[in-house]
């Protein structure tokens, strides 16, 4: 187990590192969900009740949702080149691998999330501190097991990988569509409605929009934590498989 | 320090069984420097990931450095470094970051990577790189920094995969000065893939032919060249028609008015040949003698030459 705590140690810190060396990068991931939030927050101002409110837990969902995509591609670019290969060759602990990665990755998520809730305050986001606090947290599970369904098709896809640019590219924009981030799902036809229910994100969202209100007694909040999990668990259990098998 | 039998590696590629390794049986004692040597595709970075516990073997055992590859990777790993054919530092991180990532995997403190890390940025000229990303590196510079990775752990069994492919004539050669230094100060052994002729020639005292996933030849420079290829006489007659003769008395071959052909002892033989020509009243222009090259052994036990593709897969 000490071994296995240093492994994951050094895995985080090389991948926190650079983050560390030149943080503007992070502003820069942060653009489009930011972009998304001041021109959607805007224009729906008024027909969802307080937009910031409504609008805050959809653009962290999202977040979650590219950041753990984008550590896929980052493994997948180590995959390629020769790094990884290079410390496949190395006792390094193989779930360390994972876990360590998915922590920066999570990290970086936490940090996001606050800076998005803290420029949404000036602008009318009511904040309740228990339902953020707790919905941060049901985010970080989410973002786990996406973290590590990234890593999966990361290494599914190397050594060519363009079946990691054929699924991220199909999946992400009905992920979104399809779970109410953008748009309420109410105002769709009922067929995208239907697709939306069996959309894990969904149940995701709605929870974070419950927790964000401080209503931390709403009956999604315990769909959105199931959901959570189970992509979490399905996440750890197909990555670590992965990692474990040799890349 | 390597123990191979029947060594085989089997890839699917769309339902197809490609045999990459079919059925090695290697030994390399310790303190030697082997250099694997074959044609693009015949199996010498499969053979080298399955003895780096990268990949599994499909059938067949190794035992590198003491220890099964396939029932203890982790006793194996410990005590071999491996320079991969392809570039070992992350594109996002420092070379010096690198390296200290690199001995905290081998389970060193913080400071001993450290300072390890320094001790290798010394030790192959790599300290005013070491605040650089990899990409702003030359070709020769970075593989310098795939070797200080490599070494990290002072392995005293290193596996470098096409060590010196693609780098200019002054950075191979500055390469293979590194590599040679390493065998004599700290008496590693190394095993390593090449596909440049001279390079095996010179540099290694044992060299291993592999083509289509099987060992061909195995032996020092001198006697597979010796057993296996012979010297070789080269002459050209003034006339084509003169070639095709002496060509038939020498039990050559005669490409235009060039006639070459393989016997034991050139020096030897060619003044005989020379007094049969001048008999049969052929003009013979000019004469040399050669001694074998690697190309003629693969040649030799082929029918093809190594040097038809240099293009490293
Ligand atoms: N991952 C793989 N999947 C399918 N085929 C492979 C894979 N790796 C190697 N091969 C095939 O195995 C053969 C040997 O390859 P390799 O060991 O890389 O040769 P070398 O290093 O001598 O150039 C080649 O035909 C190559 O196409
Ligand atoms: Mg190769």
């Amino acid at each position: 187990m000490t071994t296995f705590l240093r492994d994951t140690t050094t895995v985080f810190s090389r991948e926190v590192k650079p983050s560390l060396r030149e943080p503007v990068g992070l502003l820069f991931e942060m653009g489009q969900p930011l972009l998304f939030l001041f021109l959607f927050g805007s224009l729906l101002d008024g027909t969802v009740g307080s937009s910031w409110q409504w609008f805050v837990p959809g653009i962290l969902v999202m977040m979650c949702l590219t950041g753990p995509l984008a550590a896929g591609y980052t493994l997948l670019v180590e995959l390629i080149g020769g790094s990884m290969e290079r410390m496949m060759v190395t006792p390094l602990n193989r779930t360390a691998m994972l876990v360590g990665r998915t922590m920066k990755e999570m990290i970086v998520l936490l940090v996001q999330a606050v800076l998005i809730i803290l420029l949404a305050l000036p602008l009318g986001f009511e904040l309740h501190p228990v339902g953020v606090l707790t919905g941060l947290v049901q985010l970080v599970i989410f973002g786990v097991g996406l973290g590590s369904l990234s890593f999966v098709l990361a290494i599914k896809s190397a050594p060519g990988g363009t079946l990691f640019y054929i699924v991220s590219q199909s999946i992400m924009f009905p992920l979104l569509l399809c779970s109410g981030v953008l748009l309420p799902l109410d105002a769709a036809p009922a067929w995208l409605q239907t697709i939306g229910y069996a959309n894990p994100v969904t149940y995701v969202v709605d929870a974070q929009r419950a927790l964000f209100a401080g209503d931390l007694a709403n009956l999604s909040v315990l769909y959105g934590t199931a959901a959570a999990c189970a992509v979490a668990a399905v996440g750890l259990y197909l990555g670590n498989r992965a990692m474990r098998r040799g890349v | 320090m390597i123990h191979a039998r029947g060594l085989t590696r089997e890839f699917k590629v769309k339902k197809e069984t490609v045999t990459a390794v079919a059925g090695i049986d290697l030994d390399v004692e310790a303190g030697q420097l082997v250099a694997f040597l074959g044609p693009n595709g015949a199996g010498k970075s499969t053979t080298l990931r399955m003895l780096t516990t990268l990949l599994p073997p499909t059938s067949g055992t190794a035992t590198v450095a003491g220890h099964d590859v396939a029932s203890h990777p982790a006793a194996v790993r410990l005590r071999i470094g491996y320079v991969g054919q392809k570039n070992s530092a992350g594109e996002n991180f420092l070379v010096r970051d690198e390296l200290v990532t690199q001995g905290r995997c081998y389970g060193l403190s913080i400071r001993d990577a450290a300072a390890r890390a320094d001790e290798l940025l010394d030790l192959l000229d790599l300290r005013p790189l070491a605040r650089r990303k990899p990409g702003t590196l030359s070709g020769g510079q970075r593989r310098r920094l795939d070797i200080a990775l490599g070494l990290i752990h002072r392995p005293g069994l290193l596996f470098l995969d096409e060590p010196s492919t693609g780098l200019d004539p002054k950075s191979r050669a500055d390469i293979w000065q590194h590599i040679l230094r390493l065998r004599e100060t700290f008496g590693t052994t190394l095993f390593l893939t090449t596909h440049y002729l001279e390079e095996a020639d010179n540099m290694a005292e044992r060299v291993v032919i592999i083509d289509g996933g099987r060992i061909i030849a195995d032996g020092t420079a001198e006697r597979l060249k010796n057993d296996l290829a012979g010297d070789h006489i080269t002459i050209t007659t003034s006339t084509e028609r003169e070639a095709r003769t002496a060509a038939r008395i020498g039990d050559g071959t005669a490409t235009g008015t060039t006639v070459r052909l393989q016997v034991p002892n050139a020096a030897a033989a060619l003044p005989d040949y020379l007094r049969t020509l001048d008999g049969a009243g052929i003009k013979v222009t000019t004469a040399e003698t050669a001694r074998p090259t690697l190309d003629d052994v693969f040649l030799a036990l082929t029918g093809r030459s190594l040097t038809d593709d240099d293009i490293p897969a």
